[in-house]
């Protein structure tokens, strides 16, 4: 058989394939006779085939029939076989193979091999891919290594080392003795490698931290060396000694320093010193620096320097060089947490970022834009961020809308300004705001009761002029639907009041219903807003009429909406009024997010008259009942805000589900005289600050108990029965806190079963403090007709230590006194 | 530590791989496949840093090829692109005027002396001459007389 042709002229000949297929062919010729020759067990070509064999493999084409040949190889005795053994191996064994692990014993015996170069060979392929087994197996080997004078094979194996322990943590133990002199090698290699080694090694033990912490001084002084010291050509890069080495000292510097008073005292002056030093002209000085500045801002460093390692950051916002803005961009979104005032005078360079030309340094801006807004800067960011929001790629617009609705929430000047803002974004990117908004949105309006007529009129613009962006016609749709009577009286006070009539209100929302471009979800809105004008517009007649015609609409829902307002219009009519009354201000249980879910019942559909009203618990709940029945089967009821009869300076109550649309049984405005549901004046429950309304703690002799105690939050309910309706259980809850970091945005919901109503009123706060220095205390009231026995379902939500935590639990050792 | 290093043309073919994390052949596939879709529609004067996952990836063009490595979250980009160059340095310093030429013919060296400058995703010589002298070396060993004379030796 004529000998296998060369590698190269392989090559060459694969190059001159013309097509896919000529190239394919080629190949498949090629492997044929590949195979054939290892069929033969041909030891002189066997290097060359498998040479040939890995070029194939690049191209993407198979080669798993080679990986026993590259085993034959590594165990030959010939160099050249052994180099391209191991490249095999790498190349295509790894450690799912189970060919694999029968490379342990070459390696063996080739890292005791008489030529540095075969040990150089075995230990980088067990420190690129060996497996645990194979680490295990050979760790012993690797040690002696580690040990050995030859430089070469000591930074070979001092990376090898780290790939044992990052394979077998177990084994670090093991190399610990091998450490003692390696920071004392002048060679750089070495010294790199050993340094490399040392942060794996603390990286994963806070003992082997606290035992290498003695090495800071030599540290710095090898670091200090490296600065000082004259031109060396091997290690120079641009002017700088050895910027490898220095990065990983600094790093390792990192490691130590953290948590630690005395190492960081001891690396100040280094640190000071590169940050102050070092060439920025070219990238590799500003490689240096950048690795200062995060060691600066890990470490107990003093505020000197912190403010130093800022103002860095800020001449790197400034460098042309768009690679030094992205990493100063990254790095400020870290630090703003902490140095918060340092970061914000770099402010208007990092808005300037935001017209950047490339995409990631505009995203990193943009969520440090973000992180910057505070109550005094936030008119100047929020034009910008606005502009930015016009003129930004949609994949940041999503992000863009909700971090500016959060923002103005937060620090909003004024409610004018509020809703302007918001207005400019539902209008600019209205179809990328995200759907929670939309409730969001809603509940912010209607809480700015003076503003409503303004925002009303704003939207019914809006509406005239595009229709198409599906979060703005929702959100004015159900404007309209509550305020269309200021609307038409024209009673506008922050701008010119338009004249408009109550047809042509009639005709925009009409108009929305038979629009193409109108989803689902917004013709159930605007229907809804169609009825609600029924109680505020005299045109009734008009509205009965649209509503009947929906009653036989083909979808679903708009269908079932029609049918059980014609029910209202037609049986019920004697409680519209107050079914479609006002909103009341509802309060919000959550500062930013979507409103949590406190409705159980699985009821998404929004299938009931919106704003329903049970009425108040004085009056016979045979009636309240009736209308629950309507909300389907299932086993637990919507927290229902009820009015308190006797206490009608009672706390506005907690927000109920507004997610979707608003259909679901929202807050709807009870009346202070309890029997009579008539219209009352809107804003009822202006200016009512949330108080807990009882303290008291024992009552009646009913026996407290313990209703959660999980993950340190305990919980307990203390009983007492309400005057004058005996029916009625009044629980306070206490919550406790037993660990050491305080519980913020603390939330408790409550579901019941059917046949109970519950009322939740506002917590005494929502933060938890640590170690049950403090209580919270909220009031919940239970109506209990039946007298069945009462069950609890309840949701809790908070923040701990930085992260979210929710939790669900079941409720069911209530003492038979509470419900009896 | 680097997670990969890739080199690859402005056509999408590949030239060399080196994987510092054990990954299986069709995993393998696919993030070169996502890199080069990631990497090649770039404009050129674009930051060098993207996301992707939980990685950094860093890349270069030198010439006609891009040099992609992928780095873990607590890696120094802007040294990442130092490694890059360095391994650039190398190779021209071997090959004499290195082009995309002498890394198809002779890829197998192309990975020993990558494997003498980086080994388990970290940097293992710093020195730019240790390199090439160890390289140099080492082929000393090669058996044949062609490989000697450091002509390519199949």
């Amino acid at each position: 058989m004529p000998a296998p042709i060369r590698l190269r002229e392989l090559i060459r000949t694969i190059r001159t394939a013309r097509t896919q297929a000529e190239e394919r062919e080629m190949i498949q010729k090629e492997c044929a006779a590949i195979r054939s020759s290892f069929r033969e067990e041909d030891n002189t070509y066997r290097c060359r085939n498998v040479a040939k064999l890995l070029y194939m493999h690049m191209l993407g084409y198979p080669a798993h029939f080679g990986q026993l040949e590259c085993l034959k190889l590594i165990a030959s005795q010939k160099f050249t076989d052994k180099r391209i053994g191991y490249l095999g191996a790498m190349l295509l064994l790894d450690e799912r193979q189970d060919v694999h692990l029968l490379m342990t014993n070459c390696i063996k015996n080739d890292l005791n091999h008489s030529t540095q170069y075969v040990q150089g060979l075995a230990l980088c392929t067990l420190g690129c891919m060996g497996s645990s087994e194979m680490c295990r197996d050979l760790a012993g080997e690797v040690e002696k290594l580690l040990k050995t004078s030859n430089s070469y094979l000591r930074k070979k194996a001092a990376l090898c080392a780290v790939h044992v322990i990052r394979k077998v943590p177990e084994l670090m133990e093991m190399f610990l003795p091998a450490t003692k002199n390696l920071l004392s090698e002048k060679n750089h290699g070495v010294l790199h490698t050993s340094v490399v080694l040392l942060t794996e090694m603390c990286e994963r033990s806070p003992d082997m931290l606290a035992h290498f912490r003695k090495l800071v001084p030599q540290l710095v002084r090898i670091l200090k060396n490296l600065i000082m010291s004259g031109y060396s050509p091997e290690h120079d890069v641009s002017g700088i000694s050895d910027p490898f080495l220095q990065v990983r000292i600094l790093r390792l510097l990192r490691i130590l320093g953290k948590n630690d008073d005395d190492s960081s005292e001891a690396m100040n002056d280094i640190l000071a010193q590169v940050a102050t030093n070092t060439e920025t002209s070219k990238n590799v000085g500003n490689a240096i620096l950048y690795e200062t500045v995060l060691t600066i801002m890990d470490i107990k460093s003093e505020s000197g320097l912190r403010v130093l390692a800022i103002n860095i950051l800020g001449r790197f916002l400034l460098n042309n060089d768009k690679n030094i803005r992205y990493v100063a961009l990254t790095s400020l979104l870290k630090t703003v947490q902490t140095d918060h005032n340092a970061v914000q005078r770099h402010r208007s360079t990092i808005v300037d970022c935001l017209k950047d030309l490339d995409v990631s340094i505009k995203r990193r801006a943009m969520e440090l834009s973000f992180a910057l807004v505070n109550g005094n800067n936030i008119r100047g960011m929020m034009k910008e961020l606005l502009y930015f929001l016009d003129s930004c790629d949609p994949e940041f617009k999503a992000d863009c809308a909700s971090g500016v609705f959060l923002a103005a929430e937060k620090y909003a000047p004024s409610k004018r300004w509020h809703i302007d803002t918001i207005m400019r974004v539902l209008t600019t990117a209205g179809s990328y705001v995200r759907d929670d908004s939309v409730p969001n949105l809603i509940q912010l309006i209607t809480n700015s009761v003076e503003m409503h007529a303004y925002t009303v009129q704003r939207l019914y613009k809006a509406l005239l002029d595009d229709i198409s962006q599906q979060p703005l016609v929702q959100v004015a749709s159900w404007c309209i639907g509550e305020y269309g009577d200021l609307l038409v009286s024209g009673q506008c006070e922050e701008e010119e009041p338009i004249q408009v009539t109550e047809d042509e209100v009639l005709d925009v929302l009409e108009g929305l219903l038979v629009s193409n471009l109108s989803t689902p979800v917004t013709r159930g809105y605007s229907l809804t807003a169609i009825m609600k004008l029924s109680t505020r517009f005299s045109s009734v007649n008009r509205i009965k009429k649209v509503v009947s015609i929906y009653g036989s609409s083909i979808d679903v829902e708009l269908q079932q909406r029609a049918v059980e307002y014609n029910a209202l219009f037609k049986k019920y009519d004697h409680m519209r009024p107050a079914l479609l009354e006002r909103m009341p201000i509802m309060e919000k249980t959550a500062s930013n997010g979507p409103t949590e879910i406190v409705q159980t019942n699985g009821e998404t559909e929004p299938s009931t008259v919106e704003a329903k009203h049970p009425p108040p618990v004085t009056q016979p709940t045979n009636q309240a009942n009736d209308l629950l029945d309507l909300l389907g089967g299932n086993d637990v009821v919507p927290v229902i805000q009820t009015t308190i009869p006797t206490k009608p300076a009672s706390a506005g109550g907690e927000l109920l589900d507004l997610l979707g649309d608003l259909s679901l049984s929202g807050g709807p405005a009870p009346a202070p005289a309890p029997s009579v549901p008539t219209s009352q004046p809107p804003f009822l429950l202006d200016g009512l600050t949330s108080q807990p309304l009882f303290n008291d703690i024992a009552a009646a002799g009913i026996p407290s108990m313990t209703a959660y105690n999980k993950n340190g939050l305990k919980i307990d309910f203390t009983f007492e029965r309400a005057n004058p309706n005996p029916n009625i259980a009044v629980i306070t809850i206490h919550a406790t806190n037993s660990t050491e970091a305080e519980m913020t945005d603390f939330v408790f919901q409550a579901a019941v079963p059917k046949t109970f109503q519950l009322q939740l009123l506002s917590p005494s706060s929502n933060v938890v403090p640590a170690l049950n220095q403090g209580t919270v205390t909220q009031v919940i009231r239970v109506l209990n007709p039946q007298k069945q026995q009462l069950r609890m379902r309840i949701k809790l939500t908070y923040t701990h230590k930085g992260s979210a935590v929710q939790d669900l639990a079941e409720v069911n050792n209530f003492p038979p006194q509470s419900w009896q | 530590m680097l997670r990969f290093l890739l080199l690859f043309n402005r056509q999408g073919k590949l030239r060399l791989q080196k994987w510092f994390v054990p990954t299986s052949d069709r995993e393998r596939k696919k993030v070169i496949r996502d890199m080069i879709m990631l990497v090649l529609p770039r404009q050129p004067r674009t930051c060098n840093f993207l996301r992707w996952k939980d990685l950094k990836i860093v890349y270069k063009r030198y010439a006609s090829l891009y040099f992609c490595a992928g780095l873990e979250e607590q890696d120094n980009e802007l040294l990442a692109l130092e490694v890059l160059h360095r391994y650039v340095e190398l190779l021209d310093k071997y090959f004499g005027n290195v082009c995309e030429l002498d890394i198809i013919f002779n890829f197998e060296k192309a990975y020993f002396i990558l494997d003498e400058f980086l080994m388990g995703g970290e940097v293992l010589e710093t020195s730019k001459f240790a390199v090439n002298v160890s390289m140099e070396q080492a082929d000393t060993l090669q058996e044949t007389m062609e490989e000697y004379m450091s002509k390519p030796a199949y």
